[in-house]
Order: structure tokens, then C-alpha cells, then sequence
């Protein structure tokens, strides 16, 4: 069975200061000949543990492709991205995947919950990924459930949950094995207005913790006031690196 | 997670229940039809294997199959006697002769007539009467469903009268013998008995059944028998087998039942296959969320190959007690009589079955383990 992290262990707490997430010269080019196409132009990067960052831009400018990159979804075709002080282009097949499973948990747009499964069953995937049994890892799920607030819906099937519902079975499925990265693409495209705030008001509260940065990718200006850092990207280059501690331009003009 | 391919594959209870559909009905389509043509086969020979008391058949060297032979001289069952390692040889006759009712009707007739001492060739079990009655005057015996083919819906009654070629006969029992390929009613009777049944031929005997002496080898024997009568000889086994393979090679009976039981293959590997392709590519993104989350591809195969093992055990045992169930069924209906599922039959399409499960499996998990997990951050 992996062995999960403890946000509060001390552990955590020494990796508190070290860099997240390195990205250096990361470049990625989509197809070949005259249908080639560039996402990334050399991005170079650093990403901190205990800070939501919002990676921000128009559709198209290479945030989902970057943060696929970050998650060892995909290679880039230069540069190179160190997670957790790992090089991910170094790791190959079932070591990159123990790596993800171990490290990063994943909240995604379309909460891609499987319905057959219960909300607890759901937030107890990584669990089983783990090797956990079932029973224990439910049950895990379940005190989990309680923490986004869904603590009566945990038998409800995903098709019995409103949008906002499910993105809360969505997180705590991405937080339940406690990892030390996590990694949320457009967390609120899905939903209305205040649900989205609810959710982005969930993850400020039960996500963000000492030795776990917090990468979100959105083009959804309502939500940039959680991020504590801003990456505006465009053309698949960074133009502007915020860190929201005063009052950022974004936040007025995103 | 194999309890997570369980719920996926459970959970769309409509798709399930279709998945497990298609591969029963493959199965019975599959189970019954071979049943039927090896039941079919079986019968063409059946008279062969009807025969308990005698391991060797006699006949002439060119009878291709049991309802061939042509008549040989009586002499050649005193040549027979005479080959070393041959206990003991008796005569037999097997022919088919037209039966005229009471009523007026006529009907073909199987005619065994058995060597008048010893009756060897005799039907094993009597359902009414005794074999001893055979040495009444003009005496037969019918089997059961020749006796409801001659008077159907008629009660079983012994004494009934017709003619065997303006010959009277008396009906002095009923017994069980095996269907025969033609369904014809199959009569048993003394070799003296049937010499008047049957006259005009110069011969009469065409088959000599003998055994061999213990610590003999039969098949030696046959060969022995073979190379100093000329005649053929054949263990039951061997004669059963050259019966079907005759049957097997004449007529279009294998390639009928070849097409049925390829189309039930065809159309049950499509159905499943197609509907577990779809079933799949549904919960691409399921699977892709999965592997983001750190699954495997070996997880991920053995997940697929779970789910295709469970529709595959689930179908083909409905499927089997279908198939069981429309034998059962049809039991008592004398024309199917012969008929039932066989192991052999439930065995080869259990394989067929396997390779349908296989087939759909590599078919759905091909696009499962080439799926760029980056596919669930593509809204």
C-alpha cells in the first residue's frame, strides 16, 4: 500500500520551502509538417508549496497543455519539468504513474466521476489505486465527504448531485490520499456563478496547505480573487506572473 | 479496482443485460445446433452402437455404411468361425422392407433379424413383453417410437397384426432402441422368422457380429479376418465412425449445420463485440480520468478483461441452461427422441465463447490503452 502524506506531519512541513513545481525552457509542439503547432514556447517556471496559482489566459494559449505537462500527462517536446524535486522526464512508464498516483490529485472540468459508483465509492478511487481495501478506503471517503460538505450525500450516485455536488466529490476524491500536488482544470467552466464561488471558496479552505501547491488552470475571472499568485499566459508564453498579495491588475482587468 | 470494473460494468443495467444477451444467445444458438447435428450424426450410427453383445461387425469388403451392406454367403460365417482368435460369430440380418398396417397404410420398416439361439443384437431394455416371445411364431418386436409412428395416439398393445411383404407378423413386444437417421420404425426377429419377411434374395445374411476370444486384439483380429476371408471387418468403434464419416462426406447435413453454428458465431461476436466496443468508448473518459489518477495499463487491461470474463461466464451459462431447457423440453417428442445437449458440444462452444470474450476484449481495450490520459483536461 502507498504510503499517503500527512499535510500537518513535519515532513510536509520541511518541504513547506522547497520548490513544487521547476519548469525550464518547456516547449511543446503539437503534429508535424504544415499542421504543426506550437503550445508552449520556453516556459520557464517555479511554483511554490502552500499557494493557490492560478494559471490564467484566453482558450488556446497553452495553460491546459502546461498543466498537463505538470501533471505527467504529456511530455514536452523540450525543456524539462521537476515535480516534487523528481525530474518527470526521467521517469518512465509505471514509475510516472506510481508518481501521479502517490502526488497529485486531479479535479477536472467535467468531474468525470464514474456513475456507477456512489459519492463516497468515487472520493475512494485513489484509495483503491492505492491498494487500500475497499472498506476502509470508503469509509475514508466518507469523513472526507463530510470535509467538503456533503456529509449526508455520500451514498448519492453522481447523476443525484447537482454541478457544484459533484465538483465537491471531485475534490475530495483529488484530496483524499492527501497529495502534495493538486492539479484543477477549470473547476468552475461547469457551473453557475454561485456555485463556482462555493467551490473556489471550498479549495481556499480545504485545499491549500503548507506542503501542497495548488495549481489551477481558468480563464474564469470571477475566481481569480482566491488565487494567491496569478500566471497570465498567451501564445503559450507567460506574460504576466502575479503575486496577489496587494491588489492585482488582474483582478481588475482579468 | 476490480470491484470498480464490476460497478462500471454493472451500473447501466440496459448494457449489461444486452452484453449478457448477446453472448446467450451465441451460445444457444451455437450449443443447440451442434447438439442437434451431433445428435443427427449419432443417429446415422446409432444401430451400430445398439448392438452390446458383439464387438465385431462382419459385412462385405465394399459396404460403405450400416444401411449398405449387400447380402454375403452363408459359408462366410463358418469362414469367420474358422479364423483364430474369433470366439464366437453369429449371423445377422439388417434390412428395410415396406410394413402394411391394418388399416391399409403402408409404412418402411428397419428389420434386424437376429440368429434364432442366441439373439445376439437384440435390444438391451423391453418396455413391454419379452425378448423370449421372439420364438412365437411370426414374431416382432418394434421400438418405442417406431410403435407410436405405426399407430399414433394408439395405447401400447401386443398381439397387433400387419404384413411384412403380404407376410403376417405379430407385434409380441416394445422396447427401447436408439433413433435411427431416417426415424423409420426399427423391428426385431428371428433369422428364421425374417427369411419369410424378406424373400427372393439368393443370401439373406449381410452382417456376421462376432467377439473375440479374450487377450485378443480386435483390431488384429478384424485384420486377420479381413486378409483370410476378404471380407471387411470392423470393431463397433471403427464401423460407427466409417457410418458418420460416410454421412459426413455424402451429404450437405455438415455444411447446413456448418452455416447455422458460423452465423451464431458471427452474429454473437458482433453483438458482443459491438455492444462491449460501445460500452467501452463510453467510459473513455473514465478510463482516462483513471489513468490520469495513476492506473495502469496492466490495471486497466485486467479491469476490461474482468469485464469481459463476467459477460462471458454469465452468457454462456444462460445460454447453456437455454439450451438444456429446449432439450429438456423436448424430451418426450418421439421425432427428437436422440437429441440432448452433449458435453462435447457445451465444451466446443465454452471455447467458441472464449474467443468471442477475447476478441471483444482486445477489440474495446485497444482504445482504452492508447488513450493519452491527457485526454480528461480536453473539455
Amino acid at each position: 500500500m502507498i504510503e499517503t502524506n500527512n499535510p500537518t506531519n513535519s515532513l510536509i512541513g520541511s518541504l513547506a520551502a522547497d520548490v513544487a513545481v521547476q519548469c525550464s525552457g518547456v516547449t511543446k509542439v503539437f503534429g508535424t509538417g504544415e499542421t504543426q503547432t506550437q503550445a508552449l514556447r520556453g516556459i520557464d517556471l517555479k511554483i511554490n508549496p502552500g499557494e493557490m496559482t492560478l494559471l490564467v489566459g484566453p482558450s488556446g494559449c497553452g495553460k491546459t497543455t502546461l498543466i498537463s505537462i505538470i501533471a505527467g500527462l504529456l511530455n514536452p517536446t523540450l525543456g524539462n519539468v521537476s515535480v516534487l524535486g523528481k525530474r518527470l522526464d526521467q521517469m518512465r512508464g509505471g514509475r510516472l504513474v506510481q508518481f501521479r498516483a502517490r502526488n497529485i490529485g486531479f479535479v477536472f472540468q467535467q468531474y468525470n466521476l464514474l456513475p456507477a459508483l456512489t459519492a463516497a465509492e468515487n472520493a475512494a478511487i485513489p484509495l483503491l489505486i492505492a491498494g487500500e481495501y475497499r472498506r476502509s478506503a470508503v469509509r475514508a471517503a466518507g469523513e472526507e465527504l463530510e470535509s467538503v460538505g456533503l456529509s449526508g450525500r455520500s451514498q448519492s450516485r453522481p447523476n443525484q448531485l447537482s454541478g457544484g455536488q459533484q465538483q465537491r466529490v471531485a475534490i475530495a476524491r483529488a484530496l483524499i490520499h492527501k497529495p502534495r500536488i493538486l492539479v484543477c482544470d477549470e473547476p468552475t467552466a461547469a457551473l453557475d456563478a454561485l456555485s463556482g464561488h462555493n467551490v473556489m471558496q471550498l479549495l481556499s479552505q480545504v485545499a491549500i496547505q503548507p506542503g501542497r501547491a495548488v495549481i489551477i488552470v481558468t480563464h474564469d475571472n470571477r475566481v481569480f480573487q482566491f488565487g494567491q499568485r496569478i500566471i497570465q499566459m498567451s501564445d503559450g508564453v507567460v506574460v504576466q506572473d502575479d503575486s496577489v498579495t496587494t491588489q492585482s491588475p488582474l483582478l481588475a482587468h482579468p | 479496482m476490480n470491484w470498480v470494473a464490476w460497478k462500471m460494468l454493472t451500473g447501466d443495467t440496459a448494457k449489461y443485460l444486452g452484453l449478457v444477451f448477446g453472448i446467450s444467445f451465441a451460445t444457444l444458438l451455437m450449443t443447440q445446433q451442434v447438439s442437434i447435428f451431433m445428435g443427427i450424426m449419432s443417429r446415422t450410427a446409432s444401430q451400430v452402437l445398439d448392438v452390446r453383445d458383439a464387438s465385431l461387425w462382419v459385412m462385405d469388403s465394399k459396404t460403405r455404411f450400416i444401411d449398405e451392406a449387400p447380402s454375403i454367403p452363408e459359408t462366410d460365417l463358418q469362414r469367420v468361425r474358422g479364423v483364430s482368435g474369433v470366439d464366437w460369430a453369429v449371423r445377422m440380418y439388417k434390412g428395410q422392407v415396406a410394413a402394411r398396417l391394418a388399416s391399409g397404410d403402408f409404412r418402411a420398416v428397419i428389420l434386424f433379424g437376429l440368429e434364432d439361439a442366441s439373439l445376439v443384437g437384440a435390444p438391451q431394455e423391453m418396455i413391454l413383453g419379452q425378448l423370449s416371445d421372439l420364438s412365437q411364431p411370426d414374431a416382432v418386436i418394434i421400438d418405442k417410437a417406431g410403435y407410436e409412428y405405426m399407430w399414433p395416439g394408439e395405447a401400447y398393445q401386443l398381439g397387433r397384426e400387419f404384413e411384412l411383404n403380404d407376410r403376417r407378423a405379430k407385434l409380441v413386444g416394445i422396447c427401447k432402441a436408439s433413433a435411427p437417421f431416417t426415424t423409420l420404425p426399427v423391428l426385431y426377429s428371428r433369422y428364421s422368422t425374417v427369411r419369410g419377411f424378406v424373400p427372393g434374395d439368393r443370401h439373406l445374411m449381410n452382417y456376421i457380429l462376432a467377439e473375440a476370444k479374450p487377450g485378443t486384439d480386435p483390431e488384429q483380429l478384424c485384420q486377420a479376418i479381413h486378409s483370410q476371408t476378404g471380407l471387411m471387418a470392423l470393431t463397433k468403434d471403427q464401423f460407427f465412425w466409417k457410418t458418420i464419416r460416410y454421412f459426413l462426406s455424402t451429404t450437405g447435413i455438415p455444411i447446413n449445420f456448418g452455416i447455422t453454428i458460423t452465423l451464431g458465431f458471427i452474429v454473437g461476436a458482433a453483438i458482443t463485440g459491438q455492444t462491449f466496443y460501445l460500452f467501452t468508448l463510453e467510459n473513455l473518459r473514465q478510463f482516462g480520468a483513471l489513468k490520469a489518477m495513476g492506473v495502469n495499463n496492466y490495471r486497466i487491461l485486467k479491469m476490461i478483461l474482468l469485464q469481459a470474463t463476467v459477460i462471458g461466464f454469465l452468457g454462456f451459462g444462460v445460454g447453456i441452461g437455454l439450451t438444456a431447457a429446449f432439450f429438456e423440453s423436448t424430451r418426450h417428442i418421439t421425432h427428437l427422441a436422440g437429441l440432448y445437449l452433449t458435453p462435447a458440444a457445451g465444451i466446443g462452444v465454452g471455447v467458441a465463447v472464449m474467443v468471442i470474450i477475447i476478441l471483444a476484449a482486445i477489440v474495446a481495450s485497444a482504445k482504452v490503452l492508447f488513450l493519452e490520459p491527457a485526454v480528461v483536461f480536453r473539455g
